[in-house]
């Protein structure tokens, strides 16, 4: 079965880039949401095995995806990785205090997102 | 994405860097207007932070590391800025104008060699010293109040600060739980914002599961100086709890950011002129509105019709003789066709687009289907640098989303019905593109279960559009799947279903002077072809009589005409057809096919258009050839869409207007083999 992955980032280049990182590694199932309403919306229609979410979005930030993904029994075991800006500790410390499983600083290479979706989704 | 960003990636990357750089230099300006008033607006400086932000993710994922460095610790200074950490100096703008300028640079290098780069050393150590030079308020004053930690837990840095904000310009924080069905929340969510967002500011919106699995809760936190009781009122609406984490003290918090300091710094002194600096773009792209190309056609379209009428009159003294301009007048005339058509020929050019624009976006298209169908699917895109008229391609889209979504909803099987079959599991979708002649053919063909012709024709019984025991060609069985409310489907699909069927994308196609042919088989595949013309604008057409009314034909589908003597006509299968060149050209009469009276033919000879599309061809019957003529296409308009075998209108130049006729759908008709479709 084709693993699903949930892309949460409001730009859409970093989405494409992100997107195309995966689309190399084989085959996966990428669902993409461009702001956190698009998530929300996205989570209870789709199994998804993999959440990444960009952490500053407008709306609903990564942060409190997390913290709605984590805290509720339906996703909480899916595997969730945030992305953060070099410059914002804080946020990442939380992101990973609320349950997020890993995360990923911007600019970050295609082969640091492929050994984390390899790592978690084997 | 490649490891090494091909040639067009770049060219993608440098469009965009430009973008960002200009609207971040924009923004630094009234970033500036901002100082100069001492009052900062958050959403200006957000922007620019997220410029900054989106240069650095770009430029990092292409490796130009001096591009990213540079924007990253601009990104710092900006943060910072942003988290109220710093204030806004004259120094530090200047800073900021400083690294912009580098970066601009930085990117038109890039543009010239990738290996271009630039010392960052000195920008560096100015951004560093800003930073440092000052340092940030330490302590976390927010954990002196008394707010649930699950609420400060997932505010962001900078949500924090906008809380700090707040409470600095003595608003109450005030808590609002909602819950919306999942099926509406985001409009009902909007809604409730937009009034909480007239009395103050939403600082964080935290979505929680709702108790019922199709519900969903938010928390709003908002900063505002009504009251729980006013907002109560306000929003008027029932299972809302709103309550107060924070009321405003009397005393205010202790003053952290004051924004307004007038250090009369050098500011600009070495603005943009400085360091020799090239103010030019390097991608050399303007972008404009297709409406602007459009007027600007049509002005051309008209001086075309102008000209035509200058030629006439020249004709006309010729023929009076005796005028001693005449040469003169002639000659000028001559020049004037020519520059007419290299400006003609110029504006054409700026209308074409390459394919690939389109074909991205069916990329989106196939990986969204196939996910939502639970099946794998390959794009295979070729000829994407093809080019085609940005108009017909804009009306393209749709059809051609259609088809694939077609393809990927009946073509391609499950993975498990695929491997079953002996195939791989995963599908693949071609998208290929090519240029014949002025046409532009695209194929769409799928590797997938192909069109169940038992099937086809089951349906087609079952509404009624064959007879029992009617023998069907293949090409028959393609025809029935064109035709209007034809849907194998029994369920209407979410995707392909809805009544919308191939015969709107047979339609729309047409309506461009386009064709769709199909062909299949079972367990290998379809394939469906576009020829389309590779514009639309302008075009030679030669002009027909028949019946004594006058017709334009689109000259790129005209291969030769051939005067014929009625008896080399001959009769099979009740078709009229003639030999050309040992093979069977069928004819179709343009006076049949548009009910024209009968009497002003001639029993003698007539002429035959021979007119061939994507394989076809069929010879059109016309009393006489008139010649032929660049015409500008015009719309017949809505009212008159249904007429069929109609393309459009056409001046020419002379106060006559004439049809200009549809040859693809006409094409069809006669290869079906109806010779009156005038209903």
């Amino acid at each position: 079965m084709t693993k699903k992955i949930l892309i949460a980032e409001d730009s859409s280049t970093m989405r494409s880039l992100i997107v195309s990182t995966i689309a190399a590694m084989g085959d996966f199932d990428i669902v993409e949401a461009a702001n956190g309403f698009e998530a929300l919306r996205i989570l209870p229609r789709e199994k998804v095995d993999l959440v990444i979410t960009d952490i500053n979005m407008p709306d609903i930030n990564g942060l409190e995806l997390v913290s709605f993904i984590k805290g509720n029994a339906n996703y909480r075991s899916t595997p969730l990785f945030i992305i953060s800006t070099e410059g914002s500790e804080r946020d990442r410390e939380k992101g990973l205090a609320l349950g997020a499983d890993a995360y990923l600083v911007k600019p970050f290479s295609p082969r640091e997102l492929q050994s984390l979706i390899t790592r978690f989704l084997g | 994405m490649a490891e090494i960003p091909s040639s067009r990636a770049l060219k993608d990357f440098l469009g965009e860097a430009e973008e960002i750089i200009e609207k971040l230099n924009l923004d630094l300006v009234g970033l500036g207007d901002c100082v100069d008033r001492g009052d900062v607006d958050p959403e200006l400086l957000n922007s620019i932070f997220r410029g900054a932000h989106s240069l650095k993710g770009i430029s990092g994922m292409f490796g130009f590391d001096d591009i990213s460095e540079l924007s990253h610790h601009m990104e710092n200074l900006l943060d910072s800025l942003r988290l109220g950490k710093l204030e806004l100096r004259p120094s530090l703008l200047d800073v900021l104008f400083g690294s912009l300028d580098i970066l601009s640079q930085l990117v038109s290098g890039k543009g010239v060699s990738e290996d271009v780069t630039l010392d960052l050393t000195p920008i560096l150590a100015r951004i560093s010293n800003e930073l440092h030079g000052d340092a940030g308020t330490a302590e976390n004053p927010l954990k002196k109040l008394n707010i649930d930690p699950a609420i400060l837990n997932v505010l962001t840095e900078y949500e924090e600060h906008r809380l700090l904000e707040n409470l600095k310009k003595k608003r109450n924080l005030l808590r609002v739980k909602v819950t919306f069905s999942l099926a509406s929340f985001d409009q009902d969510l909007a809604e409730i914002t937009d009034i909480l967002k007239k009395q103050g500011e939403v600082i964080s919106t935290l979505p929680c599961a709702g108790d019922i699995s199709d519900r969903i809760a938010f928390q709003l936190l908002v900063g505002t100086t009504i009251t729980v009781e006013e907002l109560r009122t306000l929003l008027n609406q029932d299972g809302l709890l709103i309550e107060s984490l924070f009321a405003a003290p009397q005393s205010p918090l202790p003053e952290a950011v004051a924004i307004k300091e007038t250090s009369d710094g050098a500011l600009q002194e070495e603005g943009a002129e400085g360091g020799g600096t090239s103010l030019r773009s390097i991608s050399r792209t303007v972008r404009v509105d297709i409406d602007k190309l459009d007027a600007l056609m049509n002005v051309v379209g008209e001086l075309v019709l102008s000209k035509g009428a200058i030629v006439n009159i020249c004709e006309q003294l010729r023929l009076e003789g005796n005028n001693k301009h005449l040469a003169d007048l002639h000659k000028a005339t001559r020049i004037l066709e020519r520059r007419l058509e290299e400006l003609q020929k110029g504006v054409m050019e700026v209308r074409m687009v390459p394919v690939i624009q389109l074909f991205e976006k069916m990329t989106r298209i196939v990986r969204r289907v196939a996910s939502e169908q639970h099946k794998n699917v390959g794009l295979d895109i070729r000829g994407a640098d093809t080019e085609l008229d940005k108009l017909i391609m804009e009306d393209l889209a749709d059809p051609l989303m259609h088809i694939i979504r077609n393809a990927i909803d009946h073509g391609i099987e499950t993975p498990g019905e695929r491997s079953a079959a002996g195939k791989s599991e995963k599908g693949t979708i071609c998208l290929w593109a090519s240029q014949k002649g002025n046409h532009v053919v695209i194929e769409v063909r799928d590797d997938g279960r192909g069109i169940d012709g038992d099937k086809v024709r089951k349906k087609a019984l079952e509404q009624g559009l064959i007879q029992e025991g009617a023998e069907l060609t293949r090409d028959d069985i393609f025809e029935l799947l064109l035709t209007p409310g034809f849907s194998t489907r029994d369920e209407v699909s979410d995707l392909s279903g809805r009544g919308v069927g191939m015969d709107v994308v047979k339609n729309n196609i047409a309506s461009m002077s386009g064709m769709v042919e199909m062909n299949s088989e079972p367990g290998e595949g379809t394939v469906i072809t576009i020829t389309l013309p590779i514009t639309l604008a302008i075009i030679k057409a030669l002009i027909v009589r028949v019946c004594s009314k006058t017709y334009a034909i689109p000259i790129n589908s005209v291969m030769e005409t051939l005067m014929i003597e009625p008896g080399s006509i001959r009769t099979i299968e009740r078709r009229e057809v003639i030999e050309l060149r040992q093979s069977t050209l069928p004819l179709l009469r343009l006076g049949n096919v548009f009910d024209l009276p009968d009497k002003a033919r001639k029993k003698g000879r007539s002429f035959v258009a021979v007119i061939g599309l994507a394989e076809k061809k069929v010879g059109f019957v016309v009393d006489e050839l008139l010649g032929q003529q660049d015409v500008v296409i015009k719309s017949l308009g809505s009212t008159l869409s249904f007429v069929r075998g109609v393309a459009g209108a056409a001046d020419l130049g002379n106060q006559k207007t004439i049809l200009v006729l549809d040859v693809g759908g006409l094409m069809s008709e006669a290869l079906r083999g109806e010779s009156s479709f005038y209903v």
